[in-house]
Formats: C-alpha cells, sequence, structure tokens
C-alpha cells in the first residue's frame, strides 16, 4: 500500500460541502415534516459521515482491510441494534397489567 | 502506538510494516469504539421508539442553533486535523504544529459551547438524577430523553477531551522534530480517532436536536 | 548455537533466554515480551483461579444438608456471585489468550514480538487493576448480584459492593479489547515469509476469532456496566420500569456480551484442542479449512443468539422462536470440529501423554456439553430446565470440561517450551484421570437435579436431592485435589524437572523450532515457512 497524499482543495470541497449539508439539516429542523424529519436528518447525516470517512479519514484511497474493519463494525452494531428490536418492536405492551389469567385480552403496543 | 523513529521498531522488519500495523491497529480500535457508543444508540433506540412523543419534548428544549454551531465548529476542526496530516505528509513541521493547535483551539471551543449549553440544562433543572424539575406539563419519559442526552454528549466530550491530550502530545512530539514525511504514524493515528469522533457527534446532531420538526 | 536449530539439552542451563535475560522484580514488570507478559497472566489468573475455586468449595460444602451446612443465605449469594465474577471475567475469558496465546501467537506464527509490546504490557496493568476492584469488593463485605449484576436488582435494591465489582469488570473489559486489538494486527501484519493464511496453526485461526469477539463484544459490557453504575448512583430509571425504562434492555445489552464471551473462552480452548489431537496422532488434520472456518463462523453466529438467555423473562413469542433457531445454527460450526477431530483419530498414531488425555476427555466433556445446549436453545424446553441446575451442569460441561480441560492440557503441552522443563508424566497423567472422574461425578448428578427440577442460587433444598447432592459435593472434592496437584508439580519441575529438548513431542509448526525456552527475539533468524501446518509424514498413500 503506497502513500497517498491528497491534495488541500480536496479536503476543502469536503469541508465546504459538510458545511451546506450542516446548513441544510438544520433548516429542514425548523419544519414540521412528520416521519420525514427523521428521514431526511439521517440520510443527511449518513452522506457526511460518508465523506469523512472517505476523504478526512482515507478510506478511499486505503487497502481492503481497513475498509473491512469499518464495515464489520458498523455491520456488528446493525446486528446489536436489529436483533434487540427483533424483541421490542414485537412485545405485547399492557400499559395496566392485571392478573395472569387476563393477560390473553392485552394489546399489541400500536 | 509505537513510537515513531526513523528506525523500525524491534518486532517489525520495516518502517512500511509499523505503518501498515498502526494503521490497521487505529481502526480496529475505531471498531471497538463502534460498538461502545453503539450500546448507548442502542438503548436510545428502543426508547425513541418506545416513546416518541417524550423525544420529541425534549429535543424541542435544545438550543437547536447552538447546537449547529457546534457542528460547524467540529467540521471545521477536522478540516484542521486533515491539513495537519498533510503538512506531516509533506514534512512541514511549522505548518503541522499551525494545524494541529487551531485543531486543540476549536476543539477547545466545541467543548466550550458544549459546557455553555449544560449550563443552560442546568438553570432550566433539565439535568436526570440531580435537579430534574422542568417547568410546566412535560410527558412523564422526557426523563428518558435526557438521560441519553446527557450520556451520549458526555461520553462524547470525554472522547475530544483525550483527544485533546493526544493533540498536546503531537504538539510536543512535532516541535522536538519526532515526525518525518517517511515517519508519522502518531499523527495519521490520532487523526483518524479525531475523525470519528467527529462522525459520532455528526449523528448524535440529528439523533438529539433533530426529533420530530419544530 | 547460531547454526544449529536442534540444541542438545544441557546447553539450554547456559544459553540466554527470556527467562534468564534479565533477573529482578523490575525486569519483570516492566517488560515488553510477550513470553514473560504470558508468565505474568499465568501467575495472576492462577490467584484469581484460587479464589473461584476457594467460593466453589464453600458452595459445595453449603449444599451438602439440604438446610445448608455452613452459610447464612445472605452470605451464600455473595459465594456464588463471586465464583461467577471471578471465574468469568478474571480466569476463564483471558485463560487461554492471555497466557497461552500471549506466548504463542509470535512464536507460531515466525514473529519476534506482537505488534505492540506496550500495549500488551498495559494490558496486564489494566487487569491488575480491574482485579484489585474486584478483589476489593470482595474483602469489603462482598456482592450479591450474581455474575450477571441483573437491573434492577444491581442499580436499585442490593446494597452490597456492586460498584466496585462492576467497576473491575469494567476496567477489566479494556485489558480483553487490547489483548484482541494486538492479536488481530499481529496475525494480519507479522506472519513470517510463506507463512499464509491457510498454513496458520489452527490455534493462531481460533486465537484470531477470539480476538473478534474481543473486539466487537467487549464495548458493550463496557457500556452497560457503566449505565449500571450511572443508574445505581444517581436513579436514572434508565432500567427502572417506575421511570419507563426496560429492565430487559439491559439483560440484551449484557448478553449481547455475554453469550459471546462464552465462545471466547471455548474458541481458543478448540484452537488447542486442534494442536493437541494432531500432535498425538501425528496426522495432518481432517479438513483444514472447514476447522479454521468454523472458528470465524462461531464468532459470527455467537453474536446473534443471545436472547436465548431471556425465553422465559419476557421477551416477545416472535424473538423466542427468532432465536431459538438461530441458537441450533451454532452447533454446525461447533459439531464440524468435533467430527473434524474425531476423524483425525482416526488410524493416526495415537499415544496418550498427558496433554492428549485432557484431549481426549475435552472431546467428551464439550460434546455433552453442547448437546445439553440443544436442549437449552429449544424454546420449550427451556421454560421447562430454565435457572436450574440443568443449566448450571451445562455450562460447566462447556466452561470446565471444555475450556479448563483444554487450557490444562495446552499448558502441560507447551510446558517444555514456556519453562524449559519437562513436567513428570506419571504424575500429570494421574491428575488428568482424577480431573476427569472428578468433573463428571461433580457435574451430572446437577443434569438430573436440574431436570428434577432443583433451581439455582438456593442455599437450601429439599431432603429428597441430598443424595445427588453429596455425589456433587465428593466429586467436587476430588476435582479440587486434581487441580491442586498439577499446581504443586508443575512448580517443582520448574527446577526440578528434566530438562526439556526444544520439541520434545516431535510436533510440528514453528514454535517447536525455537530454542526451549525461546530467545527473547524468539527465532536466531527469521523462518521461512514452505510446508503447509500439521505437515506430519503421512501413513497413507495419498499426500494431501
Amino acid at each position: 500500500m503506497k502513500h497517498h497524499v491528497i491534495h488541500p482543495g480536496t479536503y476543502f470541497l469536503v469541508f465546504f460541502t459538510l458545511l451546506i449539508l450542516t446548513g441544510v439539516t438544520t433548516v429542514v429542523g425548523f419544519y414540521d415534516l412528520g416521519r420525514w424529519n427523521t428521514v431526511v436528518a439521517l440520510a443527511i447525516a449518513v452522506c457526511k459521515a460518508t465523506l469523512v470517512v472517505l476523504f478526512f479519514m482515507h478510506l478511499r484511497y486505503s487497502s481492503a482491510l481497513p475498509r473491512l474493519v469499518m464495515l464489520g463494525g458498523l455491520f456488528w452494531l446493525a446486528l446489536l441494534i436489529g436483533l434487540t428490536l427483533v424483541d421490542n418492536l414485537t412485545r405485547v405492551w399492557d400499559s395496566n397489567p392485571r392478573g395472569w389469567e387476563t393477560t390473553s385480552s392485552s394489546v399489541q403496543r400500536p | 502506538m509505537p513510537e515513531s523513529h526513523a528506525m523500525a521498531a524491534h518486532q517489525f522488519d520495516d518502517l512500511e510494516q509499523q505503518r501498515e500495523a498502526a494503521s490497521l491497529g487505529i481502526w480496529v480500535f475505531i471498531a471497538t469504539e463502534i460498538m461502545f457508543f453503539g450500546g448507548l444508540f442502542t438503548g436510545y433506540t428502543v426508547y425513541r421508539t418506545q416513546y416518541f412523543a417524550s423525544f420529541v419534548a425534549g429535543s424541542h428544549l435544545l438550543d437547536l442553533k447552538l447546537g449547529a454551531v457546534n457542528t460547524a465548529v467540529l467540521i471545521c476542526s477536522s478540516l484542521t486535523m486533515a491539513l495537519a496530516v498533510y503538512a506531516a505528509q509533506t514534512g512541514k513541521r511549522k505548518l503541522l504544529i499551525l494545524f494541529l493547535i487551531f485543531t486543540m483551539i476549536l476543539g477547545t471551543g466545541f467543548l466550550g459551547i458544549k459546557f455553555v449549553e449544560y449550563a443552560t440544562k442546568y438553570h432550566h433543572h433539565l439535568i436526570p438524577g440531580f435537579n430534574f424539575a422542568p417547568e410546566g406539563v412535560y410527558p412523564p419519559q422526557m426523563q428518558l430523553y435526557f438521560c441519553f442526552y446527557f450520556a451520549m454528549t458526555a461520553l462524547h466530550a470525554l472522547h475530544m477531551i483525550i483527544g485533546l491530550g493526544l493533540l498536546a502530545a503531537l504538539v510536543i512530539m512535532a516541535g522536538r522534530g519526532r515526525f518525518t514525511p517517511e515517519s508519522h504514524n502518531p499523527v495519521e493515528a490520532i487523526g483518524i480517532y479525531w475523525h470519528f469522533v467527529d462522525i459520532i457527534w455528526i449523528f448524535l446532531f440529528p439523533l438529539l436536536y433533530l426529533v420530530g420538526g419544530r | 548455537m547460531s547454526t544449529l536449530s536442534v540444541e542438545e539439552p544441557e546447553q539450554a542451563e547456559s544459553r540466554v533466554h527470556y527467562l534468564n535475560v534479565h533477573y529482578g522484580v523490575k525486569s519483570w514488570l516492566l517488560t515488553t515480551d510477550h513470553k514473560r507478559i504470558a508468565l505474568l497472566y499465568l501467575a495472576s489468573i492462577t490467584l484469581f483461579f484460587l479464589v473461584g475455586g476457594s467460593a466453589a468449595v464453600l458452595i459445595r460444602m453449603n449444599l451438602l444438608t439440604p438446610t445448608g451446612l455452613l452459610v447464612e443465605p445472605a452470605t451464600y449469594n455473595k459465594l456464588f456471585s463471586i465464583h461467577g465474577i471471578v471465574m468469568v471475567f478474571f480466569f476463564l475469558i483471558p485463560s487461554i489468550p492471555a497466557v497461552l496465546g500471549n506466548f504463542l501467537v509470535p512464536l507460531m506464527i515466525g514473529a519476534r514480538d506482537l505488534a505492540f509490546p506496550k500495549l500488551n504490557l498495559l494490558s496486564w496493568y489494566v487487569y491488575i487493576v480491574g482485579g484489585l476492584f474486584t478483589l476489593y469488593a470482595v474483602i469489603a463485605g462482598g456482592v450479591d448480584t450474581g455474575w450477571t449484576f441483573y437491573a434492577p436488582y444491581s442499580s436499585t435494591y442490593s446494597n452490597t459492593h456492586v460498584m466496585a465489582a462492576a467497576l473491575g469488570v469494567f476496567i477489566t473489559g479494556f485489558s480483553s479489547i487490547l489483548t484482541g486489538l494486538n492479536f488481530i494486527v499481529t496475525i494480519h501484519k507479522m506472519r513470517a515469509p510463506g507463512m499464509t493464511w491457510f498454513r496458520l496453526p489452527l490455534f493462531i485461526w481460533a486465537m484470531y476469532a477470539t480476538s473478534v469477539i474481543f473486539i466487537l463484544g467487549t464495548p458493550v459490557i463496557g457500556i452497560t456496566i457503566l449505565l449500571i453504575a450511572l443508574e445505581r448512583a444517581a436513579h436514572l430509571g434508565i432500567f427502572n420500569p417506575a421511570l419507563g425504562g426496560d429492565p430487559l434492555l439491559f439483560q440484551h445489552l449484557f448478553w449481547f456480551y455475554s453469550h459471546p464471551a462464552v465462545y471466547i473462552m471455548i474458541l481458543p480452548a478448540m484452537g488447542v484442542e486442534s494442536e493437541l489431537i494432531t500432535c498425538f496422532s501425528k496426522k495432518r488434520i481432517f479438513g483444514y479449512s472447514f476447522v479454521a472456518m468454523s472458528s470465524l463462523a462461531i464468532a459470527l453466529l455467537g453474536f446473534l443468539v443471545w436472547a436465548h438467555h431471556m425465553f422465559v423473562a419476557g421477551v416477545s413469542m416472535y424473538a423466542g422462536m427468532v432465536f431459538s433457531i438461530l441458537s441450533y445454527l451454532v452447533a454446525v460450526p461447533s459439531s464440524v470440529k468435533v467430527f473434524n477431530w474425531t476423524a483425525t483419530l482416526y488410524k493416526g498414531s495415537i499415544s496418550y501423554e498427558a496433554p492428549m488425555l485432557y484431549g481426549m476427555g475435552f472431546i467428551g466433556l464439550f460434546s455433552m456439553g453442547g448437546v445439553t445446549g440443544m436442549f437449552l436453545a429449544s424454546l420449550g424446553m427451556d421454560v421447562h430446565v430454565h435457572d436450574t441446575y440443568f443449566v448450571i451442569a451445562h455450562f460447566h460441561y462447556i466452561m470446565v470440561g471444555g475450556a479448563v480441560m483444554a487450557y490444562l492440557g495446552g499448558i502441560h503441552f507447551w510446558w517444555p517450551k514456556i519453562s524449559g522443563r519437562m513436567y513428570p508424566e506419571g504424575w500429570a497423567r494421574f491428575s488428568a484421570l482424577i480431573i476427569f472422574l472428578g468433573f463428571n461425578l461433580t457435574f451430572f448428578p446437577q443434569y438430573i437435579l436440574g431436570y428434577l427440577g432443583m433451581p439455582r442460587r438456593y442455599p437450601v433444598y429439599p431432603p429428597e436431592f441430598q443424595v445427588l447432592n453429596v455425589m456433587s459435593t465428593a466429586g467436587a472434592s476430588i476435582l479440587g485435589v486434581g487441580y491442586l496437584i498439577p499446581l504443586i508439580y508443575l512448580i517443582w519441575s520448574m527446577r526440578y524437572g528434566p530438562v526439556a529438548s526444544s520439541n520434545p513431542w516431535g510436533a510440528k509448526g514453528l514454535e517447536w523450532q525455537a530454542p526451549s525456552p525461546p530467545p527473547t527475539d524468539n527465532f536466531e533468524e527469521t523462518p521461512v515457512v514452505t510446508a503447509q501446518a500439521y505437515d506430519y509424514p503421512s501413513r497413507e498413500v495419498e499426500v494431501a
């Protein structure tokens, strides 16, 4: 793996893109878009993080191994959150617990 | 971190092997850090799906403008850090020291703004387990939101403080002329760490400040 | 010496090696030599084994009579908690990786040291600091949460020294992370010329898979324990239902690490087992790549099954089914290994030295532990035997019958390399035998007790269970003696044992090319590898 020196011009380009994305996500934050607020905010965050990883952290110019390690970390994070939600999103919630014999009437959480 | 003399440490065959080992080492460390914050992100996700209204209410008590400004400050510090790595790669020692110090100033600025935000939360009685008694009516699980707000931002701030210490060490090492274009692994490694801490904030900003539109 | 790779045994006395290159306490406490750090770990985990073992002895003594022979119920809670915490976090998890792994990883791949020697020393100090916190918790009055620290008991109700014990576990986690990081980088970047991935000893594959779990699992228990401490100090409600918190979230986060932690214990044991089986049957392993890949498969699949610890804790029925099915998957790579070891034995020229006795014991005990694990993975069966002695027997067959047997087998196998001396073979075979017998007498009755419904963690039990409990305690006494004998003769052999040659077993592998004990830099010249692993002369016609 050879040394790859990135030109400062690239850094400045990435930097201004990041600032613009920050501005956009902040402005969107002042409007109520319902569930789309979450989608837009996270989509922009993923874009920003990707830019930082690829250029500031040089992953675009690195060998396969560091990329694999990074993806591995994210994959395991997805396992942790995903499999926890497998339980939490399918649990039967009873806001007003009653006796054992009446739990069959408990409702699925909205 | 392995020391960075012109000669490779005894366990390595050459500088190239040492450089690759240091690079892989810091990436493996980043993977560990992802999972370290990951526990908090999991708890956050679970409670946010469960108590969305409380999280919206909590989020709207934060100062969105200060959060946005802080995001910008941290992105600036990432730029100066990237430029510091560039200066190390091209062997410009004074420039390296200058950019490292810029990065430290911006990092301290971030912590300063964060401190102002914390102080405001204190005055508004929003610190769980300490003085949690917000004014007016609030959803019952809003305290959980603030638990995660403080846990996540404090863990992030702790990483910033450690990063500032590491940057100070880099400044001293750079001053002693320890870094050459061939051998500057600590600069690259701490750079990657600093950008990673930036990325955590890039996610904390929407997760904490941008829950539900205002 | 510079030209000969095989030397006369007598020369070892005059030769400079890693043990006699420096003397004095300081040369040990400030060493960055991976072999010396391995010995620091060996001494410290042995100490913790004795602490955890003493608690086990007291537990079994107390269960001699149905009403509890020795201690108050509250003290009994502290005994099993400290037994669990010390044995899991301070003995089993560091045992094979930190002792044998530290010693062997660089030797087996032909490197002079690990990639980050100072980090390696730091990891030992971190381990010691964590251990001191835990010992403080024991001495100050104990902790009674069980090793699992379940919320809200640990965070709200327990009035014992939870904080100190939890901090001890939190701190020692960083030691695991540093070791794992070091191994991963070393295995990737420090292999000798010609040492390709598929020429690596299977012990290295096991260490690699273990390190992946260290890296990706340990930080999660770190942050979880931190949340417990926070909750305990400030009563935030993160795990408190009264404030909207979910105690099951704690269990999810806890088992996300602590289930894979079981594989941290058993994967290295499997790696040792592959070395023992091949060496003492003088055969190349059957299906090398399957054994290697099954280690990685276990490391991955081990992260997908954690909620089978929570079937009766209130997880959704849907999650129960998902995790039950996923749990069965782990059996596949584990069985691949057992079948391949057995196939390796077929038509091998088998000799029964002490390490092989441990190795053969491992196969039997691990298989029994694994098969009963399948019972527990099935949703319906688990509801019946959850939190009974069936579970206790199951995981002791894995952790003690599996991991500790392999650890002792490995210690005996590499003892000539570590110490430069042979252990007394007769005593070693004797102790291997009585450990096997004592172990089965201790834990087999517990399967029956659990199936009959005796719950775990109680100091008293109905009188009809007494016969089986007395059998178990009798077995534990034999087991205890079995563990003390090697401790005595291994220490004795360091001074009085016969001097070992560089390769007393006729084993393959780079570590046997280095002199016994190896010099500080391991090899006179960096070895060049030209053959596959376990390249024993084939007795059959076809050559693999």
